[in-house]
């Protein structure tokens, strides 16, 4: 079935594909969101725990997405990960670091004798938070403008700066992008405790909370007017279909969207969808945003990767080297495995409706204060 | 293809992956077999509804969400490393390797990850059934991950299911079912799995067995022995069995392999194997060093393990360094001699592609063709460089199988005073459990030794060696990540066993 299919067609659906799981990653960072609010929102320890106990039921469903993601690129886009993984070293070295203090914390925040203290935990938990992101923005902000980066023809990559990944974080769009995510995931990670929690005798907490989203929302504001006005105006590279000559044309991006109307239309019901949900959380009492926000955090998500990759884009630009530009054409596994792969795929609805079936079975009763402390909470975070 | 080798980028690169990759297999193995465990523990619960057996489900989980948490920090670092310090590799074979990672990822990480959530959180919020459905959900989904990096891994030792394309100068997927059902894949599989089963029975064993000794937890103690007692003796006699079928794989594909396992230098007909030895450390390809300083062997067992056959040859580490054309080997010399010639074809295709002489390109190939198979030799500077570290291989191999042939022993002893209600008479028992958690723990690390190092230099076996394999990148780079990692994972270690232990010494509660 799949095996008679262009080996472009199969390439574009990975792209797609990718493109899912890596904007499905954006929503579920409210996690990380989460992280970073729990000092400025929980101002005692039944507060916090709440936090951290309704965010920790689904630290790993993010995590493992981000894993996926990974695997995803390696099994769809080899000389992707290869060529950035292997080159961006220290980014990606970074960014990982920030998980693995993440996957522990949650776990031995509260338990006695856990050799460092609650503090520390919690500081790994804002690290991974703020800084990973940042840094997981600053590295998709490579995909537009560019890495050091030289293949030669046996496809070996070699890395024209020290740093090695890092100079991303120097540069402004990519920092601005970092970032938004931040304080966006800051944004959905109040809107999720907002749905989750029950906040009965807490409207304080509660009133708190609802602030939280629209000051972040405030903050990310001018970060993503940076974003979209330099991805509009900003230079890019393109490709020549026929030839694959790669040359510098002005208002790349812009192009782009033009002539790809739909992935506008899918930025714009995203943005919109966001704001909505922000204005309806802070100003209608609206308890359950996390979803519109979240659908739009998606929308954007993968307008981004699309504008990044299609339209003969490179989707990773070579500032060292134009013609070792990636594409997704140029970049991918053979059309064997992109077959085989997207037979697996078949199966991801299935995985996608186990997983909302248990999240509405877990999350139907709201989160109260008496699961997190006294006798019944021997098992929470 | 290579200008320049930085050899130390090289080292670190595998000392990293040996570092992070070690420190995985500590928690890994708990979570297989504490999974299933405490899907049995908690299936007779369902079934008896007594409160007990469901404290005590709930204490073991405890244990293992600790567990779990570092298992998870730990995968992280493994799962991009491939790409960090082994770049070129992730391009060469990315096509064949990069699909069962990703598969895991669809069909095992998100099967623990939601289910685990229920597992530990879903008590009060989901019915008993779903409960007990979403434990056996987390037990299956580490399993199965284990299943899809397994096959990873085993396609590294026996790469089947591809062919190289000089084109892209690079291994393409032909047949994903070799991959996936290569005697390899599935011996590891389930030599690996069984491990996990043993050494978590054993972990339940020696904190029951120090309850015991304690008389705190009585009653909880020996039900947990009992179940676990009689899951670890199936698992021992199912890893016993795995790890003779996983030498007899082996003799087929890395003979090299198993000859620096057991040391065997001249291959032999009736070759024996060496119960116990020291080796000397000396001794090199080609020359008359004795190769132990002492040896205790047992004559043709090794033929029998390798061939089926007492008296049938096994070849030595010098036969397939120089050849034996007699048994009809062909050394690593001529194989180097062979390879360097594709190497060079391969070159020449490439630069007549370049310059478009169309005919110099399809000379260079039908060339190249002739050498193909052996173009992986063509990277080793010299026929010794074949050989993997003997000792490290040798004494690695006879810790794993020392162990795993006593443990059986130990597991049949607390299932008889078990069953027979003497459990409690028979104190000396206890020690000799806790000893063997920790024995099994170095086993495990030891089996791994084993399967990484006796398939040295090669990456993937007979076509990538790990110089070629890896990420262009000065050495301290990689030198600053594995200290960083090795300080990181060292305290969070300190950190989950200070944990464990509070969590042992406060124990389960106990129900009136
Ligand atoms: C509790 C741990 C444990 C125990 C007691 C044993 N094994 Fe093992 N062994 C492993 C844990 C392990 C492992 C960690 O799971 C390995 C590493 C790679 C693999 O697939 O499994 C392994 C690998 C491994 C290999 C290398 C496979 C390869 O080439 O990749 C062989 C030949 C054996 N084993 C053989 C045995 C024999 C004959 C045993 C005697 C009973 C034995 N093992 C007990
Ligand atoms: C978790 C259990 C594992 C342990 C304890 C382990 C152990 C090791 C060790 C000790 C080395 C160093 C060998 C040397 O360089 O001399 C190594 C290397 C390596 N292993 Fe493993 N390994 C494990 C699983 C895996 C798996 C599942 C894969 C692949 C899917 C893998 C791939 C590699 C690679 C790519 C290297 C570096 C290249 C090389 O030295 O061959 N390992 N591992
Ligand atoms: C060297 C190759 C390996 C890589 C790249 C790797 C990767 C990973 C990753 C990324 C995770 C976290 C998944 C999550 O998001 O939950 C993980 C966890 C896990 N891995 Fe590995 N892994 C490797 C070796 C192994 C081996 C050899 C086994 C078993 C035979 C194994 C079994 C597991 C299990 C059961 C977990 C669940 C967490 C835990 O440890 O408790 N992995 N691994």
């Amino acid at each position: 079935m799949f095996g008679n299919l262009p080996i472009t067609t199969l390439q574009e659906l990975w792209w797609i594909l990718a493109s899912v799981v890596g904007s499905l990653f954006l929503f579920l960072t409210f996690v990380q969101g989460g992280q970073t609010l729990l000092w400025q929102l929980g101002k005692n320890e039944t507060e916090k725990s709440l936090i951290i106990n309704s965010i920790g039921r689904k630290w790993e469903l993010t995590f493992t997405t981000l894993v996926l993601f990974g695997g995803a690129l390696f099994a769809a886009f080899p000389k992707f990960y290869a060529t950035s993984f292997g080159g961006a070293y220290w980014v990606w070295i970074a960014i990982l670091f920030t998980f693995v203090i993440q996957a522990v914390s949650f776990e031995y925040r509260k338990k006695p004798d856990n050799l460092f203290g609650s503090k520390v935990y919690e500081a790994f938990l804002f690290v991974n938070g703020a800084v990973g992101i940042l840094l997981i923005g600053a590295a998709v902000g490579t995909f537009f403008t560019g890495a050091n980066f030289i293949l030669n023809e046996y496809n070996l990559v070699k890395w024209t700066t020290p740093l090695r990944g890092l100079e991303a974080a120097g540069n402004f769009f990519n920092l601005s992008l970092g970032l938004f995510l931040v304080f966006n995931s800051r944004v959905l990670g109040a809107l999720y405790l907002l749905n989750n929690i029950d906040f009965a005798g807490m409207d304080d907490f509660k009133g708190r909370m609802r602030d939280a989203v629209l000051s972040n929302f405030l903050a990310a504001l001018p970060f993503l007017l940076v974003v979209l006005v330099s991805l509009l105006t900003m230079k890019g590279l393109d490709v020549d279909p026929a030839s694959g000559h790669v040359q510098m044309v002005s208002f790349k991006y812009l192009k782009n969207l033009v002539a790809l109307p739909h992935v506008l239309a899918i930025l714009l019901v995203g943005l919109g969808l966001v704001i909505y949900a922000v204005y309806s959380a802070r100003f209608q009492e609206n308890d359950r945003g996390i979803w519109p926000a979240g659908l739009g955090t998606v929308l954007v998500g993968l307008a981004v990767f699309f504008t990044a990759g299609f339209n003969h884009t490179p989707f990773y630009p070579s500032l060292a080297d134009p013609q070792s530009s990636l594409t997704i054409y140029n970049a991918s596994s053979s059309h064997y495995t992109l077959t085989a792969m997207t037979y697996v795929a078949l199966l991801i609805p299935v995985v996608l409706a186990y997983i909302a079936y248990v999240w509405h079975q877990m999350d139907k009763k709201k989160l109260e204060a008496s699961e997190v402390e006294g006798a019944e909470a021997s098992e929470s975070y | 293809m290579l200008e320049q080798i930085d050899l130390s980028t090289v080292n670190w690169a595998r000392a990293q992956f040996a570092l992070t990759a070690m420190y995985h297999w500590i928690f890994v193995p708990l979570t297989l077999g504490l999974t299933f465990l405490c899907a049995f523990f908690e299936t007779i619960y369902v079934k008896t509804g007594k409160e007990e057996w469901k404290q005590l489900t709930r204490f073991w989980m405890k244990l293992f969400g600790i567990n779990f948490a570092i298992g998870v920090a730990t995968g992280i670092i493994l799962e991009f490393e491939f790409g960090t310090n082994w770049a070129n590799y992730s391009w060469m074979v990315g096509d064949i390797f990069g699909a069962p990672l990703a598969i895991e990822g669809i069909l095992a990480f998100f099967l623990e990850a939601t289910f685990f959530a229920v597992m530990f959180f879903g008590w009060n919020r989901v019915s008993k059934g779903f409960h007990l459905f979403s434990t056996w959900m987390v037990a299956i989904g580490s399993n199965l991950s284990a299943l899809w990096i397994l096959v990873a891994n085993g396609w590294m030792q026996f790469p089947t299911g591809m062919a190289f394309n000089p084109d892209t100068a690079r291994f393409e997927m032909q047949n994903f079912f070799d991959v996936i059902f290569s005697p390899y894949a599935i011996s590891k599989f389930t030599h690996a799995t069984t491990s996990g089963f043993a050494l978590s029975s054993f972990f339940i064993i020696a904190v029951s067995s120090y309850y015991l000794a304690k008389k705190r937890h009585v009653l909880m103690a020996k039900r947990s022995i009992a179940v676990a007692a009689l899951f670890g003796l199936i698992s021992s006699l199912l890893l016993a069995f795995t790890g003779d079928e996983a030498a007899f794989i082996d003799a087929r594909h890395q003979p090299m392999k198993l000859a620096a396992m057991e040391g065997l230098w001249n291959g032999e007909t009736r070759a024996p194997i060496v119960a116990f030895g020291l080796i000397n450390g000396m001794k090199e390809p080609g020359d008359y060093n004795e190769p132990f300083v002492f040896a205790f062997k047992i004559p043709g067992l090794l033929s029998l393990l390798a061939n089926r056959q007492a008296d049938s040859f096994v070849p030595g580490i010098n036969d397939l360094v120089f050849g034996n054309k007699e048994q009809g080997i062909v050394g690593a010399a001529e194989k180097i001699e062979k390879g360097r010639l594709a190497v060079k074809y391969l070159a020449e295709y490439k630069n007549a592609q370049k310059s478009g002489d169309l005919t110099g390109a399809s000379t260079a190939l039908s060339q190249f063709n002739k050498y193909r198979d052996y173009l992986g030799y063509g990277h080793l500077a010299q026929p010794k460089d074949a050989v993997p570290p003997v000792p490290l291989t040798f004494y690695s191999f006879h810790i794993m199988a020392a162990v795993g042939s006593a443990m059986i022993l130990v597991f049949f002893l607390y299932l008889v005073f078990i069953a027979r209600g003497t459990i409690e008479k028979n104190t000396w028992l206890y020690p000799v459990g806790i000893v063997f958690f920790i024995l099994a723990f170095m086993a495990g690390e030891a089996g791994w030794v084993v399967a990484e190092v006796g398939r040295q230099p090669w990456a993937i076996q007979d076509l990538l060696p790990v110089t070629v394999a890896r990420t262009d990148i000065p050495s301290s780079n990689v030198k600053l990540t594995f200290f960083m990692f090795l300080v990181t994972f060292t305290l969070l270690l300190v950190a989950e066993i200070r944990i464990m232990l509070k969590q042992i010494k406060i124990g389960p509660k106990e129900v009136n």
